[in-house]
């Protein structure tokens, strides 16, 4: 039986939070998208021609929303179960009569809702600036849940094993910024050298960028069923993790 | 009575393979107030974070309710509320929100009469729409235990709540877990006062180096603390007690020239002047008699030597 007052009570909580600073939460992303559109879609892009059908402003939507929903999952996820752990109120979690699986899906329920509506609102900016045509919306919104929820139980992993807050930093800087520009979020794999190319059959969010690419335009650089299966993969190895976590009580229980 | 926790051989090695908890077993009634009292660094954190499933248990069973706490987590903890010893809080949140999220948490409904009434109880209601961060320290607890207390627990657990608090807020405090246990709450309460163990609790267990040395009611250890020792000091050397005095079970001291009499000043009878005529009798000649009292904390530090 499922506990749902408690996950409910877990799930508003972390929304109310975001609320509290809703304005910031917004700007920041918007802000930087906005700017990306500038530069890249128009003042660059105007000169790049990767595919020929698709202008490169609507080219480099799927990669922008990624790039923006996966920092903000992690981001998200992350400070939600660290705060309690850097404020010593994890007591009151751990001794209310909830399971592992209910308090993971409040908080990563609340952090891939909130970077959910997110991508959406990229969405609605970026018809601003380009004319977008989405091709597969449902598969589209399908895989921006996924990914939301996939990086938010990353994040969720990331702040339960961070003693700190430049550790909670360090991974989306250092390992996701880089995994998604490289990813193929701004151009298409086969303007690189071979070398380059084969590096980025092992990245990960290439396939993630590639498969919502397809949803949105009907083309993709690699198989879209090969693309779902990877995030299901990713999914599948992050629960994982989180159940070795609390099954071991790793950085949660003493 | 009736019990409401059991506590059956109750080990907890931490990760560095420090022994927090050596073998404890505990019954606790329900209705009581009992007092873990130890030294810092006693075990009585961890025997409560063990409790409450904060901490993972090494081996041992926990029962409350008759709910096994790892089996049956659920239930069991729908019964427990505690507030920890460090004052932890989300420092930005309303004290009506904060009490209501840890009712909603622990799967209780919405019940805003009793919320409001559990604030008044506490002298929070007036300070509901504050946030926590602005409150003072002794009002803090009183939010943790408001908290605590959201879904209807039948147990309290009270980690040190009057730990560096001012003589003051520690007397408030003290009425306030009176006034739970009036109101059918079991109170658990730890805390390393001695005269807070003694003001405050039915029983009380002594925890030291994680193991349960004593457990008694609070009122047999104060017969044992009103007992008197009379020492009589005598100017010859005492090897063997003379039969006639053998019913007085008197003790010998180390230097074999003192004979010491425990007796309890609250009885009619103390034995006193039969004791000393006895000795008279014996041809025993006395230099001085003094009478020396122990107190609880006599009684303590001799417990914690002896371990
Ligand atoms: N997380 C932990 N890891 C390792 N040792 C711990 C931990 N918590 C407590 N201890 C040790 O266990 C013993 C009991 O601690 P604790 O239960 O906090 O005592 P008390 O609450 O009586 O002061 C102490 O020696 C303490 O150092
Ligand atoms: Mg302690």
């Amino acid at each position: 039986m499922i506990n749902f007052r408690s996950i409910k009570a877990i799930y508003i909580f972390e929304m109310s939070r975001t609320f509290r600073t809703l304005i910031q939460s917004l700007i920041s992303p918007i802000l930087s998208t906005v700017l990306y559109f500038i530069v890249f879609g128009t003042a660059i892009g105007n000169n790049i021609n990767f595919t020929n059908e698709i202008p490169y402003g609507a080219f480099i939507v799927p990669g922008l929303v990624i790039l923006t929903i996966s920092m903000q999952s992690v981001n998200n996820a992350s400070f939600g179960i660290f705060f309690p752990k850097f404020l010593g109120t994890t007591y009151e979690i751990l001794s209310a009569p909830i399971s592992y699986v209910e308090i993971v899906i409040g908080y990563v329920g609340a952090s891939a809702t909130k970077s959910f509506c997110l991508g959406l609102l990229i969405l609605i900016t970026s018809t601003f600036f380009v004319d977008l045509n989405i091709k597969f919306p449902i598969l589209m919104l399908c895989m921006l849940l996924l990914s939301c929820v996939s990086f938010s139980l990353l994040g969720f992993i990331i702040g339960i094993v961070s003693d700190n807050f430049e550790q909670i930093n360090f991974v989306p800087m250092i390992i996701i910024t880089p995994l998604v520009f490289l990813g193929g979020s701004f151009y298409t794999i086969d303007v690189l050298p071979d070398f380059w190319q084969t590096i980025t059959l092992f990245n990960p969010i290439f396939y993630l960028v590639s498969g919502f690419r397809y949803s949105f335009f009907g083309t993709g650089e690699v198989n879209i069923l090969i693309s779902i299966f990877s995030i299901s993969l990713f999914i599948l190895l992050c629960i994982i993790i989180i159940w070795r976590i609390f099954k071991t009580g790793y950085k949660i229980k003493t | 009575m009736q019990t409401i926790i059991e506590i059956k051989n109750l080990k907890k090695i931490y990760k560095d393979n420090k022994v927090a908890l050596d073998d404890v077993n505990l019954n606790i009634f329900k209705g009581e107030i009992i007092a873990l009292l130890g030294p810092n660094g006693a075990g009585k954190t961890t025997l409560i974070s063990n409790i409450c499933g904060i901490s993972s248990i090494t081996s041992g069973d926990i029962k409350v309710n008759g709910f096994d706490v790892i089996d049956n987590y659920r239930e069991a903890r729908k019964c427990i509320g505690i507030v920890p010893q460090e004052l932890s809080f989300e420092p930005f949140e309303k004290v009506i929100n904060t009490v209501n999220f840890s009712r909603q948490l622990f799967g209780k409904k919405p019940d805003e009469e009793y919320i409001e009434n559990l604030l008044k109880k506490l002298s929070l209601w007036d300070k509901k729409d504050q946030i926590i961060r602005s409150l003072s320290g002794g009002m803090k607890r009183r939010v943790l235990i408001a908290k605590a207390l959201s879904h209807e627990p039948d147990v309290l657990f009270l980690d040190e709540p009057t730990a560096g608090v001012d003589v003051e807020l520690r007397r408030d405090m003290w009425n306030t877990i009176k006034n739970l246990q009036n109101s059918g709450v079991t109170i658990i309460l730890t805390t390393h006062y001695i005269e807070e163990a003694e003001l405050m609790a039915n029983r009380i267990a002594v925890i030291n180096n994680g193991k349960i040395l004593l457990i008694d009611k609070k009122d047999n250890l104060i017969d044992r603390m009103s007992k008197k020792t009379l020492i009589i000091h005598t100017n010859s050397k005492i090897n063997k007690i003379d039969k006639a005095l053998e019913k007085f079970q008197l003790r010998v001291s180390k230097d074999k020239k003192n004979l010491e009499y425990d007796y309890s000043p609250n009885k009619k009878k103390t034995g006193i002047t039969t004791l000393l005529n006895e000795i008279k009798k014996t041809g025993i000649e006395l230099i001085d008699v003094q009478t020396k009292q122990s107190n609880l904390e006599q009684i303590f530090v001799e417990i914690l030597k002896n371990d």
